[in-house]
């Protein structure tokens, strides 16, 4: 039983997601199938538009499949929740608080009452603000946590993201292309510091990205989709590298270039032509 | 659309001074968007001629756009044979009415200190009613579908009225003057509270309540952590129309009401056929509708943060 949920922490099956448009009903994901274990990083990797986005959200429990079912550690998916956080695209950190104030609302809102679930009685204010505070280390943002959001770069946002995500000990870390928007240098910095933390703390990850380097560095294993519309899984890779993963060394491992090989494959061969198909 | 007429040529270059505040990206504590912002601070303490030009760009043309509307009314005072009275006389009374503004002689006979303060009262007041059910209003019907679509004809019908139309109903209904001007600033008033905070909460980035409903917050959190901050800018924007056309309505309400009031008293001085005085009030109005708008924009811009660009 345990066995098992370790490796189906999170299983997907037979998930169909439709979205109600104008222009009639349009079919975004079909027989979408998959399973992640506990601890491990995956990536969902695919061309604009082919829904990877929407699997996460579904992940997440902002939407609801149209058809299927989304298990977490055996219970089904019902709504978002904060064992399931998310690290969004755009940082999404509310421009009025400070970051240590973005982080704490999490924090207070997981640790500051009794929990249902575990038992574990409510955490005194001291506590909530240790907890705040290590996560900003974590991260090492100690410095900035006084600051606004509109007053740190944009890296150092997203990183108050992944803290504000982390510090709730979720079950499960979703991140939708968290570091698109930043620039070629921060990227690798932060990913990783990612890296890092995830070694650190063993958590189960799923990301989206478009970025083949980021998705062979990180993950353990690389879920390619097909174009959309009606996109489903069209490969999983498994990526065997031995972690600490560094990127200099895997800069030259042929087995790093093969992994790479194999997506850029996909993703350009297999799956070009995203305009003629649409 | 009553409130574009509030638009003076001196209010709004206050306004899109605030704009560049806000689009200067300096969203809170630091925004140093004066009209320094236009002097090249580049130039070393020891060129104090650089720093004169820049000085003289800032102040010459609001100057020069005061001395044309001296000229002009100078000119219209001339060719009327000074049935307008020119601007030298109109200074010269407005002098001797300042030197005592506040004096009492009986209920219709006052400084225009207490003229002015008394139409402040009745706009705060009427206003603050406004507020206090207008902006609750704004809010429900921006957060409930179903509200906002039941009340939007009405506010689509009644909004265009002429708020002092409302002033007989006023009349009938609380018998008496004060209460019925205040009725008028509190119809006109509370249209633009009610529209911009539902915009405000219906403009509220999806982000956010993305972010609320992954941390699973609290109806209550969700309301002083991320819809209320949200919601502030839009409120303030529609606090600010609103005092604006309060400030001009009161005006034309008093000069209909009569008793203590600035719009009673330009229509007491039309009576006396004294235009000077007419004249003086028309500044006053004017300064201190423009003190009023300054205020607010002032608090505006405190409460405006950068929002996440998606």
């Amino acid at each position: 039983m345990n066995e098992s949920l370790t490796s189906k922490f999170i299983e997907i099956q037979n998930v169909e997601q439709t979205f109600k448009t104008r222009k009639g009903p349009f079919q975004a994901l079909q027989d979408i199938n998959l399973t992640i274990a506990k601890g491990e990083f995956v990536a969902l990797i695919g061309h604009s538009g082919c829904g990877k986005s929407t699997l996460l959200n579904l992940i997440a429990g902002l939407t609801m499949p149209t058809l299927g079912t989304l298990l977490c550690a055996n219970r089904e998916i019902a709504g978002p929740g904060p064992e399931r956080a998310v690290v969004f695209q755009n940082h999404s950190l509310l421009p009025w608080l400070t970051c240590f104030e973005n982080v704490y609302l999490g924090v207070e809102r997981v640790f500051g009452a009794a929990s249902k679930s575990t038992g574990a009685p409510a955490e005194k204010k001291a506590q909530l603000m240790a907890r705040t505070d290590a996560a900003l280390a974590l991260v090492g943002l100690t410095p900035a946590a006084q600051k606004r959001p509109g007053e740190i770069s944009g890296g150092m946002k997203q990183r108050v993201g992944i803290a504000r995500a982390l510090a709730m000990e979720p079950k499960v870390l979703l991140m939708d292309e968290p570091f698109g928007a930043l620039d070629a240098l921060t990227r690798a910095k932060l990913q990783d510091e990612l890296l890092e933390i995830v070694a650190r703390t063993q958590s189960t990850v799923v990301m989206v990205t478009h970025d083949v380097d980021e998705a062979v560095l990180l993950s353990d294993k690389i879920v390619m989709m097909t174009n959309g519309p009606a996109a489903t899984i069209g490969e999983v890779l498994s990526v065997d590298l031995p972690r600490p993963r560094r990127r200099v060394e895997l800069a030259d491992s042929t087995q790093y270039l093969g992994y790479r090989k194999a997506v850029i494959d996909f993703l350009y061969t297999r799956q070009a032509h995203v305009e003629k198909a649409a | 659309m009553v409130s574009a007429v509030f638009h003076s040529p001196l209010s709004a270059s206050a306004e899109s001074l605030a704009i560049k505040k806000e689009a200067a990206s300096a969203y809170f504590t630091g925004a140093t968007g004066t009209n320094d912002a236009k002097i090249p601070v580049t130039t070393p303490a020891g060129k104090p001629s650089f720093d004169g030009r820049g000085l003289v760009l800032v102040v010459l043309p609001p100057v020069l756009g005061l001395v044309l509307l001296i000229g002009i009314w100078a000119l219209v005072s001339i060719s009327t044979s000074s049935s307008i009275p020119s601007p030298w006389e109109t200074w010269k009374q407005a002098l001797t009415i300042f030197a005592d503004p506040f004096y009492r002689k009986g209920p219709n006979d006052q400084g225009v200190g207490w003229n002015v303060l008394a139409s402040l009262e009745r706009v705060a007041v009427g206003f603050g009613l406004a507020a206090a059910v207008g902006i609750p209003a704004g809010f429900v019907i921006g957060r409930f579908d179903f509200l906002g679509r039941m009340f939007n004809p009405l506010i689509s019908l009644l909004r265009p009225v002429s708020p002092l139309a409302w002033l007989p109903i006023g009349l009938l209904v609380f018998k008496g003057a004060n209460p019925a001007a205040i009725w008028t600033i509190f119809i006109c008033s509370i249209w633009p509270m009610i529209i911009n905070t539902a915009v405000g909460v219906q403009r509220v980035p999806q982000d956010y309540m993305n972010v609320a409903r992954v941390l699973n917050l609290s109806e209550w959190k969700i309301f002083t952590k991320i819809l209320f901050p949200a919601v502030l800018p839009y409120m303030l924007t529609g606090v600010r129309l609103a005092v604006g056309t309060a400030w001009l309505v009161i005006v034309a309400a008093e000069m209909l009401t009569g008793g203590v009031g600035i719009g009673f008293w330009v229509w007491d001085e039309w009576n006396n056929l004294n235009v000077k005085n007419i004249i003086i009030a028309i500044f006053v109005i004017g300064i201190v509708g423009l003190i009023l708008e300054y205020l607010l924009i002032k608090i505006a811009t405190a409460f405006t943060f950068e929002e996440v660009k998606s």
